[in-house]
């Protein structure tokens, strides 16, 4: 017997107990069920909810596997700074080395560890509590939330986060598809605002920063967009194709504008994500990326303000740093909490660009915006939907009072005429 | 024998949980986020609704049969305002660091929903023993409510209760810090307080099945 129907076998004869439904998560992971439906017609496809997270999750594995690179090159490059070295980052001479892996694995593999258990078992425990079956929305959850963080973040910090944002971001909506919020945001607007220290400066972007601050080997771990809302542009060393490839400091799996455009494609050509809503939040970021341009080029800002660093950054530029393409590629798709019309969807991503460049120029003390952003156009994607909707039904009605109109216009005229020739 | 008679000790406990003003009539949620990031603000507020619902309840309900019912608005502004002054001044007298702390939400004490709620619904249709436990009553199921959330909000937040370091000194790193705790700086702000009171109202509700609505 195989394993496939062994698991079958063991499927019935749990059913209707307590523990089914946990148990059947894990059976369903990468098994098809047998179970067939047995009214009406269905179609038949292979890309259920299961399919799609495991899809969006492929996406992101290249982004993880360079943010362990990733880490572990930033850490010795800063120490190297620390002492006077500056390092020019070349893909096989000194990023993809045993060191760097190790460093990095060390370092992000349990926040991973960390996000996917604490989240899986609350999700467990809602679907034994509610008795329906575990709901795959938090595979893409676990993954991205490790990604979006600082590097050193406590442990803990990540489990209180993740609870909060499962329980409170999602399951008291209704679980899985009923969430307003992307509850992966939802766990990083928590982090920020319960634990800012950890999550925002110049020290937690780079591991063991913050452990060596103030001693005599101190590293600094400053992003680009923290030099640039301080004013320091100039003294920063990295190039425009750094920036590009991801040999920057950030959160774990943001820096690579590259693999993440790369996921996103592969995300567009499966299907999974809405190419409306990736352009046009692009566009978005560009316009408001522009319209600050102008502005400093117009000497409408004075140089020694403080805006004026980030405002005079080459609007194009915004979209390499930080996390605005991390942002636009796998967080503002959500199918759930983003908007649904195809109309909707280009406001949606259009507004995501735009306010996230806003809230990086104007907030100095926090040059990053996109998460806000997208949480604040997910309480609107509704709004949003609702409009366009009723837009839609206002035109087909005037058609349909047109065409009315005409008929009746017709039908009176043939009246005249047959009036005439009789 | 028994103090209150049944019915009487309905009006004081109902409201404690049952029939809370906070989670289950939704009123008095402003100031249940306003000034709950700290355990004392919460208690101070507390007795103070206590204090003039209970006498406020009683004074309208003495008053209920001469009000004419097409000024009674003002009628009973003018009384919650008088008993909202009193405990202002006391406040300022004896707790001047406190009266600063709870600031304006003293004086927003007169536009409490609670308030004005029980005098229209109850005080104005009931003698003055059953409008003085209805008033007592509710006003303590909104401190019950306040004080909940200041607890958590200030432990959790600050890592204090009553201003007395529990959770041990975050700047010597003793006690829980030792191990690298830190308060939630988010417990402090007025978001978090709305999400504990949905959390309390999650609760109840799980407790009670009675109280869930239909959709």
């Amino acid at each position: 017997m195989s394993l496939k129907s062994n698991l079958h076998n063991l499927r019935e004869k749990y059913k209707g107990k307590k523990m089914a439904p946990a148990f059947n998560a894990l059976h369903t992971f990468l098994y098809t069920p047998n179970e067939t439906t047995h009214s009406g017609g269905h179609i038949r496809a292979v890309d259920d909810l299961k399919r799609t997270m495991n899809t969006v999750i492929m996406a992101l594995v290249p982004v993880l596997i360079f943010g362990i690179f990733n880490a572990g090159y930033q850490h010795y490059a800063a120490v190297d700074a620390a002492n006077g070295i500056i390092r020019q980052a070349s893909l096989f001479g000194n990023f993809i080395t045993w060191e760097n892996f190790l460093m990095g694995a060390w370092t992000v593999l349990p926040l991973v560890i960390v996000s996917y258990v604490v989240g899986l078992v609350v999700e467990f425990i809602f679907a034994v509590i509610k008795g329906h079956e575990v709901e795959e929305g938090y595979l893409v959850t676990g993954m991205l939330v490790p990604l979006i963080v600082p590097i050193d973040t406590p442990l803990w910090m990540l489990a209180v986060a993740v609870v909060f944002g499962v329980v409170i971001g999602k399951e008291v909506f209704g679980g899985t598809g009923m969430n307003i919020l992307n509850p992966a945001l939802t766990i990083r607007a928590f982090l920020f605002f319960a634990y800012p220290t950890w999550m925002s400066g110049d020290k937690v972007w780079v591991h063991q920063a913050v452990e060596k601050a103030g001693g005599p080997d101190a590293i600094s771990g400053e992003t680009i967009l923290g030099f640039l809302a301080q004013g320091k542009g100039s003294e920063m060393t990295y190039s425009v194709s750094d920036m590009f490839f991801g040999f920057i400091p950030g959160s774990v799996g943001e820096t690579s504008t590259l693999l993440i455009l790369l996921g996103g494609l592969f995300l567009i050509f499966t299907k999974i994500a809405s190419w409306r809503i990736m352009v046009s939040a692009v566009a978005g970021a560009l316009v408001m990326g522009l319209i600050f341009n102008g502005a400093a080029e117009l000497g409408w800002i004075a140089e020694t303000s403080k805006f004026y660093g980030l405002m005079s950054f080459e609007f194009w530029k915004h979209l390499l740093v930080g996390g605005l393409a991390f942002g636009i590629v796998y967080m503002a798709t959500d199918p759930v909490t983003g908007s649904q019309t195809d109309k909707g969807k280009w406001i949606y991503g259009f507004f995501i660009g735009f306010i996230s460049v806003m809230i990086r120029v104007f907030n100095p003390a926090y040059p990053e915006g996109v998460f806000l952003a997208i949480l604040l156009m997910n309480v609107f994607a509704p709004t949003i939907d609702h409009y366009v909707v009723r837009a839609n039904v206002n035109k087909r009605m005037k058609r349909l009072q047109a065409s009315a109109d005409l008929a009746g216009g017709a039908h009176g005229k043939a009246k005249e005429l047959k009036a005439e020739t009789v | 024998m028994a103090l209150l008679s049944k019915k009487d000790s309905r009006l004081i406990l109902d409201p404690l949980a049952d029939n809370n003003p906070i989670t289950i009539q939704v009123l008095g949620i402003c100031s249940a986020l306003a000034i709950t990031a700290e355990l004392k603000a919460s208690i101070v507020m507390a007795l103070s609704v206590v204090f003039v619902l209970g006498f406020g309840n009683v004074v309208i309900s003495l008053m209920r049969n001469i009000i004419p019912s097409k000024i009674r608005i003002i009628v009973q502004l003018v009384v919650v305002a008088t008993l909202v002054i009193i405990v202002d001044q006391v406040l300022k007298a004896f707790a001047y660091e406190l009266s600063k702390t709870l600031s304006v939400f003293i004086g927003l004490i007169i536009t409490n929903c609670i308030i004005m709620g029980r005098f229209e619904a109850f005080a104005l249709a009931n003698g003055p023993w059953k409008s003085f436990l209805d008033g007592i009553g509710n006003s303590a199921g909104y401190g019950l409510i306040l004080v909940i959330i200041g607890f958590f909000r200030e432990l959790l937040g600050s890592g204090t209760l009553l201003g007395i370091k529990v959770l041990g000194d975050p700047i010597e790193k003793t006690g829980l810090y030792a191990i690298g705790y830190e308060n939630n700086g988010f417990m402090l702000l007025s978001p978090m307080a709305l999400i504990v009171v949905g959390i309390i109202i999650w609760v109840q509700r799980s407790r009670n099945k009675a109280l869930i609505e239909e959709n």
